[in-house]
């Protein structure tokens, strides 16, 4: 970026710096503490300066918007064409409370939607489910059947909005669902948009909400993945997620690293299922967090679409640009919120809201400030909502594309955490890749360390937490608490019994039955899945089917 | 002679996946001299008393951040009393709202842990408040 003699000069000028202006005010004063280290423990130097990007090749490592290595962002305008997608992940209680939820966000300006599903949905037990008790409605909307699904989206013309669902193991069940009412709506299927998590790895990794073993649940993500590139061509068929994995105590480049080794995975599976890799990884999206400290998020977001990119297009040939494209929906830190102070949540959230903008995100959700308390509450959301909207239209973030370039500190740590990625991917290539590192629990292990680091620094005072080790206060207990109604599971119940007892006993039997064939043969089970949930087969009907034929996935745990 | 060591159950009751803090309190308890028994997720009352029962606990420490807590953690008391573990000291924590926790002790939880709390406060009320 420099030439030799302005560098010269430069490290001269510095070591004077030093030497003088620097070295006076040190001896008579130290600095707060002898290391400065990002929240992920990566070391801050004191200063920056062009010393240390004299390396940086500019077209090569950076290059331009909307052009590989895509350091600078996937789209060549960005926020100057469109804003991010502001998409509020919302459910809870029955489908119809979650519709009228729904219609209130649309109506104040968010662009996409978020479905929550209750943790039955997730792990695929139906509402009445001995499992269930207690959980029906509690983080995300009820939804067993294709009747739920038709009244959470009534009124909302799927040709209009874009819906991403999070749901892993049954998700081929769910999308089926969906699919069934566009086409009820008159939606064909190609002009339906979206995007479903179908991320089951970093369910066995972290998140817990898994059914099957890795490899007959990778069988079902690829299924999904090969039905949307031939007949719903606008949606996104996985959200590989790195959230969780932070979410669950990571480092910053941890969580970048390890959804790569997933995204590897699941773009190898696609490549050994015949699949072209231009076809399908154009389609593979990505899902992250976003914490506090502004200048490693964003570094993190630079580092991880250079390297998805080479790895596109260096390990997997492709030759699509599409296809080197790591584009991702961010969620901010819910892990960072405090149940102490909660109001103090708002302004993390709007820096992270910030760093997410300035790092170059396609679609956000912000987190309301009273999750560390409850289910979020309306005026809770409307504020996280606005915060978007402030940073989008108010911050100047969003006038120029990718703000930060060439600063020195966000350079160097672009490189830094990209070399982390680097040394991540290598370890689990050595380890026998991504499904052997999971089974070994080297994931596991690795990012529960973090956690425990991460917890001692809490403990010790070192590193600082405002309201949880130092400004704390004593607080009246909080007010308006977002309550969900216990008798949901009972009114749940009487709506299966119904359905059960309604539907068309002889087509339902013969879908179920079909469906059973088709899952022991290669062949791809969503027809067979679309047709079972249209003749009323439930979540919990169709994944007990997978699970008399692919068993259960009992995890090991590494402590 | 040492000590007996404290046995703790450490249990993920009902649906929910979040397992960071339960498996940081499992490291920090076995750290502080327990033998800690960590369930993994999905554990009905039933199988949380029975490895109760099977293990000889003295604590049971359940986590919940689902909020369910309200319907499960007096069920888990409930299960293990049937069970004649009269004894056994029940903790939890989670996101479990403050206006919910003198219902939780009624029940018989000993103590209720929010997010934030520092660990060596847990550690120190199990050593004070275990059987004997």
């Amino acid at each position: 970026m420099f030439d030799k003699n302005e560098l010269e000069k430069i490290k001269q000028k510095k070591e004077e710096w030093e030497k003088g202006t620097l070295e006076k005010t040190l001896s008579k004063r130290g600095e707060q503490r002898k290391e400065f280290t990002s929240i992920s423990g990566i070391p801050y130097k004191r200063c920056y300066t062009p010393l240390e990007v004299a390396d940086l090749d500019y077209n090569n490592q950076l290059g331009y918007p909307g052009e590989y290595p895509y350091t600078r962002g996937v789209q060549p305008t960005m926020y100057r064409g469109r804003y991010w997608t502001m998409r509020q992940y919302a459910g809870f209680g029955s489908a119809k409370e979650t519709n009228a939820r729904y219609r209130y966000l649309l109506d104040q300006g968010q662009t996409g939607l978020s479905v929550a599903f209750h943790l039955p949905t997730q792990a695929g037990y139906d509402s009445d489910h001995p499992l269930s008790m207690g959980e029906v409605g509690k983080v995300g909307a009820a939804i067993d059947s294709i009747e739920d699904m038709r009244v959470l989206f009534d009124q909302i013309p799927l040709d209009k909005v874009t819906t991403s669902m999070t749901i892993n193991a049954p998700a081929t069940a769910l999308l089926a669902m969906y699919l069934a009412v566009a086409e009820e709506q008159g939606v064909s299927w190609d002009k339906v948009g979206g995007t479903i998590q179908n991320d089951v790895l970093k369910e066995i990794i972290c998140r817990g909400q898994y059914i099957y073993p890795p490899k007959p649940t990778m069988r079902l993500t690829v299924d999904l993945i090969e039905f949307c590139q031939k007949q719903v061509p606008r949606w996104n068929s996985i959200s590989i997620s790195g959230y969780h994995i932070r979410e669950s105590g990571s480092t910053a480049a941890q969580e970048m690293a390890f959804t790569i080794a997933d995204g590897i995975a699941y773009a190898q599976a696609c490549v050994e299922r015949g699949m072209d890799v231009d076809k399908f990884a154009g389609r593979l999206s990505f899902f992250f967090n976003c914490f506090t400290n502004v200048i490693e998020e964003v570094a993190k977001f630079r580092a991880g679409r250079r390297y998805w990119a080479k790895v596109m297009k260096e390990r997997f040939g492709a030759k699509d640009p599409r296809s080197m494209m790591l584009r991702y929906h961010v969620q901010t830190g819910g892990v960072t919120l405090t149940a102490q102070q909660p109001l103090n949540n708002i302004v993390r959230v709007g820096l992270q809201t910030f760093a997410a903008a300035l790092g170059g995100c396609q679609s956000l959700h912000t987190n309301s400030y009273d999750e560390a308390l409850c289910l979020p509450t309306q005026e809770a959301v409307t504020v996280a909502l606005r915060t978007q909207q402030i940073v989008a239209e108010e911050s100047g973030a969003t006038l120029t594309i990718d703000p930060l370039a060439g600063c020195y500190l966000i350079e160097e740590m672009t490189d830094k955490i990209e070399a982390e990625i680097d040394e991540y991917i290598k370890k689990i290539d050595e380890i026998g890749g991504t499904l052997t590192a999971i089974d070994q629990g080297y994931i596991q292990k690795e990012i529960q360390n973090s956690s425990y680091r991460f917890q001692k620094e809490i403990e010790s005072g070192d590193r600082v937490y405002v309201g949880i080790n130092k400004y704390t206060m004593e607080e009246e207990p909080p007010k308006n608490l977002l309550k969900v109604d216990m008798a949901l599971g009972e009114i749940e119940a009487e709506k299966l019994k119904k359905l059960r007892a309604e539907r068309d006993q002889g087509a339902w039997q013969k879908a179920l039955d079909h469906l059973r064939e088709v899952s022991k043969t290669d062949e791809n089970v969503m027809p067979a899945v679309i047709e079972a949930v249209k003749a009323k087969a439930t979540v919990g009907e169709v994944c007990d089917v997978w699970r008399d034929v692919f068993g259960e996935y009992r995890p090991k745990e590494f402590i | 002679m040492a000590e007996k060591k404290i046995k703790i159950i450490v249990a993920k009751p009902g649906l929910d996946g979040h397992d960071r803090g339960a498996k940081l309190l499992s490291r920090i308890f076995a750290e502080a001299g327990m033998e800690v028994v960590y369930t993994g997720l999905r554990q009905t009352p039933e199988m949380i008393a029975e490895t109760a029962l099977q293990e000889d606990a003295d604590v049971v420490g359940l986590s919940s951040l689902s909020g369910v807590h309200n319907y499960f953690f007096p069920m888990v008391v409930k299960t293990l009393k049937g069970k004649g573990l009269d004894d056994v000291l029940i903790v939890g924590g989670g996101i479990i709202p403050k206006e919910d926790i003198p219902d939780l002790k009624k029940a018989g939880i000993a103590e209720i842990f929010g997010p934030g709390t520092k660990t060596d406060e847990i550690v120190d009320f199990i050593k004070k408040n275990v059987r004997s």
